[in-house]
């Protein structure tokens, strides 16, 4: 019987790597996108650009502009001479916001009251937007407080410590990077697994295959083993490149990840194989295998925090092993946790592997149409 | 147009046209697919933190301590939970049941009476960066609030040497929706193009059928034309959908015209319909075709396009290779017509980008077609 599974598997194999193109589209995109993505998927906010307004000509609104010109956030990319300026260099994305300074500034602060500030943001991207104003913010709160205390001598009554725990510098790459190894790991597997029931039963060898004398789990083991191999396999290259080449810090074990791993690609070969084995034909699969990955990749937190769905959708992302292995995968690198810390992520996800398996296994004899 | 090419025309549309009907799939990639992922997306998909999970560790009960403390249980940002100790605020955060943590020490309200200015701890888990972020912005809000109020009970004003004034455009209630819908529809506007066409001329080299239109006398370009119709239905009637659901359904203003939207997301269609039959006609083998599409088509337009991640935040060689995306030019313009209005200098130039890979991927494909016959 061991034979048997062998042969299968290395037709399998075969079945995948035999063909150059098909190859190269399995190995390359991964560790391309790895590179890419790493460096792309950012929410970091550095060098935003940057136009002036100063009607003001006194020292004070020259020191505060100054702070604005030395700042890494910002790049100053202009100085405007009239208000007429403004709106067409933001509707053309010239700028991302103005900065305006009243006319009245620096007299106004020689009498003792507040120089008007303006800070206009472009808001077709709210988050960058948000960024923005933040920097803004913490900016001119802080050339205040030096004010004030050049001035009158007096603290502010109280002050804000800030301080993030895992991740010092807030770098949002630390929490994509991680995120990206869930994502290319459930893309390679699913790619490999999704087509390959359906393109048999579009060729008609599955039913050959079914007349063997090969139970359906010694289908589903011939047919699982390169997805496990695969996927396996290339989140392991995926994820050395965020160790060796992202840096980002790796604080868990590997004698923790790896289980959750296997555990996550099973689920997803298990969906593949649903997948395929629902399909008739290459284009059907095809559209099952989207059908999965753009709502799992969506709920699964890769991009947007899963806290800020509405209640429905949260219940919703309990389905999708990917929400899990996400969390795990992130907690592993950055708070070095371990499986105590992730136990109610892994049973979720077995359960789910296990449902998929079995269900592939029994639509091999039971097509659905 | 000679009467025999349009007659020939119509017999190739007519085939195509069966193969769609006959094959739910194709149906279900232009109208299922819009529908369910913009229900998604546009759920699912926010970046506006709301009820953040804070733990407050108050240590002394003063006035002070409690009326800071109060500007948490008001703002619509935080869900606090009050918890007696740090050591167990920092289990919370370690086991993930908070997000942050405000610290108000014991000697907060006396060193705040004698004017020592008092520190207010507060960590945040840093592990979502963009979120630990705006919570930190949060934060800053509720303290400034705090001390401005706590100026004017003690009848002053807090006078800050720069009275800041903010205005965002466009967005003024910063609603993430705003921008992510209108970038959503350029990521389901890539699949359903590639999804459609990815496979249909590889199916025909793959079946033998290629050859059998090859000699009969339809020529390149109307084999093209009769599958490229059909499927640019198909796919507009997609688009409709989702634009409606975008507008109604999400309340995304729509602040261009509405003919110019129509205009520029056919030219859009024209590309991603396209680069499917490039993808099909590089590869002719259904199976690679179909792992390309896979590989290439969702991930790059989810996160190089600018949709979600901004373009301008990526390093330099980077930001040069989303040129190479043609959603990201669709992103641009959708989130002018959508949010600003018709900003020619936006727009042209971006439709000219997409109106060039267009002609590059049919180009090729009519290219590589006629090759064959050689």
């Amino acid at each position: 019987m061991g034979h048997r599974i062998l042969a299968l598997i290395v037709k399998e194999f075969l079945a995948l790597f035999r063909d150059k193109k098909s190859r190269l589209a399995v190995i390359v995109p991964p560790i391309l996108q790895l590179l890419i993505f790493g460096y792309a998927a950012t929410f970091d906010l550095e060098h935003a650009a940057l136009a002036i307004f100063n009607e003001d000509t006194g020292p004070f609104s020259r020191d505060l502009v100054g702070r604005f010109e030395r700042s890494t956030g910002f790049a100053v990319v202009g100085y405007l001479r009239s208000e007429a300026e403004i709106q067409p260099l933001i509707d053309r994305q010239g700028a991302l916001l103005v900065l305006r300074i009243g006319e009245q500034c620096s007299a106004e602060v020689a009498r003792g009251e507040g120089c008007p500030v303006q800070v206009l943001i472009d808001g077709r991207n709210s988050n960058t937007a948000m960024l923005a104003l933040n920097s803004v913010r913490t900016i001119v709160a802080d050339f205040n407080e030096e004010r004030i205390e050049q001035t009158t001598g007096a603290k502010l009554p109280a002050r804000l410590n800030l301080r993030a725990w895992f991740n010092p510098n807030l770098e949002s790459r630390w929490f994509i990077v991680p995120g990206i190894v869930a994502l290319l790991a459930m893309i390679v597997t699913l790619v490999v697994t999704a087509l390959s029931v359906a393109r048999e039963r579009e060729a008609g060898t599955f039913d050959q295959l079914l007349v063997t004398p090969l139970h359906p789990w010694e289908i589903l083991i011939g047919k699982a083993m390169p997805g496990l191999i695969v996927g396996v396999g290339e989140a392991s290259l995926i994820i050395a490149v965020a160790v060796f080449w992202f840096r980002v810090p790796f604080n868990g074990h590997l004698a923790t990840l790896y289980p959750a791993l296997i555990v996550y690609v099973l689920s997803i070969i298990g969906v593949g194989l649903m997948i395929s084995s629902f399909s008739a034909t290459l284009q059907q699969a095809l559209l099952g295998a989207f059908l999965f990955i753009v709502p799992a990749v969506t709920l699964s937190g890769f991009s947007t925090p899963i806290a800020n769905m509405p209640d429905f959708m949260q219940a919703l992302t309990y389905l999708d092993p990917m929400r899990y292995f996400l969390t795990i995968v992130r907690r592993i690198f950055l708070e070095g946790a371990g499986v105590e810390y992730f136990w109610h992520e892994l049973w979720p996800m077995s359960l789910i592997a296990v449902v998929t398996l079995a269900l592939a296994t029994w639509l091999f004899r039971h097509r659905m149409y | 147009m000679k009467p025999g090419r349009l007659l020939r025309l119509r017999g190739m549309i007519r085939k195509e046209w069966l193969q769609v009907v006959r094959d739910p799939s194709s149906i279900a990639i232009a109208f299922f697919l819009p529908l369910l992922l913009l229900f998604i997306f546009g759920y699912g998909v926010s970046l506006d933190a709301e009820n953040i999970r804070v733990a407050l560790v108050i240590e002394q009960a003063d006035s002070q301590s409690l009326s800071f403390a109060g500007g948490f249980d008001q703002s619509p940002y935080f869900a606090p939970m009050l918890l007696p100790s740090i050591q167990e605020a920092e289990t919370a955060l370690r086991e993930s049941r908070v997000d942050g943590i405000v610290w108000l020490r014991h000697n907060f309200g006396r060193d705040y009476l004698r004017k020592e200015s008092p520190p207010i701890g507060v960590i945040v888990n840093g592990v979502d960066a963009n979120t630990a972020r705006l919570i930190e912005g949060y934060v800053q809000g509720i303290w400034f609030g705090w001390l401005e109020q706590q100026a004017e009970r003690a009848g002053r004003t807090l006078k800050s040497p720069v009275r800041l004034e903010q205005r965002i455009w466009f967005n003024p209630e910063v609603r993430s929706t705003d921008f992510l819908v209108p970038g959503i529809l350029a990521v389901i506007m890539t699949l359903i193009g590639a999804l459609l066409t990815a496979l249909v001329i590889a199916r025909e080299w793959e079946r033998g059928t290629m050859e059998a239109l090859m000699v009969t006398r339809i020529s390149v370009v109307e084999i093209l034309m009769g599958k490229l119709i059909p499927y640019f239905i198909l796919g507009m009637g997609g688009l409709v959908l989702a634009l409606t659901m975008a507008h109604f359904l999400f309340q995304v203003p729509i602040r261009g015209s509405l003919w110019l939207l129509l205009a520029v997301s056919a030219l859009f269609l024209w590309v991603a319909l396209g680069m499917g039959f490039f993808i099909s006609t590089i590869f002719k083998s259904q199976f690679v075709a179909a792992l390309v599409a896979m590989v290439s088509t969702f991930l790059p337009a989810f996160i190089l396009s600018g949709f979600i991640f901004d373009i301008r935040s990526m390093p330099a060689v980077i930001q040069g290779l989303t040129h190479l995306i043609a959603a990201r030019y669709y992103v641009a313009i959708l989130q002018t017509l959508f949010l600003v209005g018709d900003v020619w200098s936006v727009i042209l130039p971006n439709a000219a980008a997409m109106a060039a890979m267009g002609l590059f991927f049919h180009g090729m494909v009519y290219r590589k077609t006629r090759k064959q016959l050689e």
